[in-house]
């Protein structure tokens, strides 16, 4: 049985660090900010997430997996503010995103009036 | 009634932190839980906003579909990341969210962000500003598909 643990954990830090590394090639590949940024979601979600899903196994059950379980469910409220502030920022700063697409003018079920000058006018 | 709730969570969060049970630091623990509690309740923070355990029973089943809707879509970047050709087509776009309240449209806003291929950039009224990685991610947003989701755990209040 403590075998069996050991050896779900390992292949869990293992595949959090997989990603990890992973999120790091992309962050040095993509284009531009906005496309690194999506990068490095993946080390804030699935590596930080299979990395600390390994290390509660190791702990057992113990207050130390209710902590990391804490570290878990606060980063995932705060990072994805962190992203969009960042995203954001970069946005105001008029860093023209490289775009194969802009989607942004397309029209919304119940759109007509408001908001739409506003909205293209911002790139 | 939601300020007995927060004491109980600030307490039960006090306890989980501790890992000491005597009578002095539980006690301790206790008093600054109620006290905490009432003077969140002086401030007016104490509202669904700031102590929104109503949200807590729509977590329950949303939370796992939100993680694997993540391992999905965070698998996908990872083969385009390791792609030699890199295939993205970034796309930018937006959506209409369609929940009622701030917290539901904040929840929706995060939800895409965590997910691995689409940020969101930008906030209007209930419209948001999506970058997406590829554009099939745009065009899986737009369909609607995790607005209706969100909007399924908002009503489960």
């Amino acid at each position: 049985m403590a075998l069996l643990i050991d050896v779900a954990s390992g292949v869990l830090i293992a595949a959090g660090c997989f990603f990890i590394l992973v999120g790091a090639f992309g962050l040095v590949r993509m284009p531009d900010v906005y496309t690194r940024a999506h990068g490095t979601s993946i080390i804030d979600t699935v590596g930080a997430g299979f990395l600390l899903m390994g290390l509660m196994l190791q702990a057992g059950w113990s207050l130390v997996t209710l902590k990391l379980l804490f570290v878990l469910a606060i980063s995932f409220f705060t990072l994805p503010v962190v992203a969009h502030a960042l995203a954001q920022a970069a946005l105001h700063e008029n860093i023209t995103p490289k775009l194969a697409e802009d989607r942004r003018t397309r029209a919304l079920g119940k759109d007509a009036p408001t908001g739409t000058g506003d909205e293209s006018g911002k790139a | 009634m939601r300020t007995i709730s927060l004491a109980i969570f600030l307490f039960a969060f006090w306890l989980a932190l501790s890992g000491h049970y005597t009578f002095a630091l539980v006690g301790a623990g206790l008093l600054s839980a109620v006290l905490c509690a009432l003077a969140a309740r002086h401030m007016l923070v104490v509202d669904p906003e700031g102590h929104p355990f109503q949200l807590l029973k729509g977590m329950v089943t949303y939370l796992p579909w939100l993680a694997w809707e993540i391992v999905k879509s965070a698998w996908a970047v990872t083969r385009i990341i390791l792609h030699p050709g890199l295939p993205i087509s970034p796309t930018m776009t937006r959506v209409q969210a369609s929940q009622r309240s701030a917290a539901g449209i904040a929840t929706y806003g995060n939800s895409i962000t965590l997910t691995p291929g689409t940020l969101t950039v930008g906030l209007t009224n209930s419209e948001l500003v999506v970058h997406a990685l590829t554009r099939d991610g745009a065009l899986d947003l737009e369909s609607g598909r995790m607005d209706r989701r969100v909007s399924k755990f908002e009503g489960t209040l």
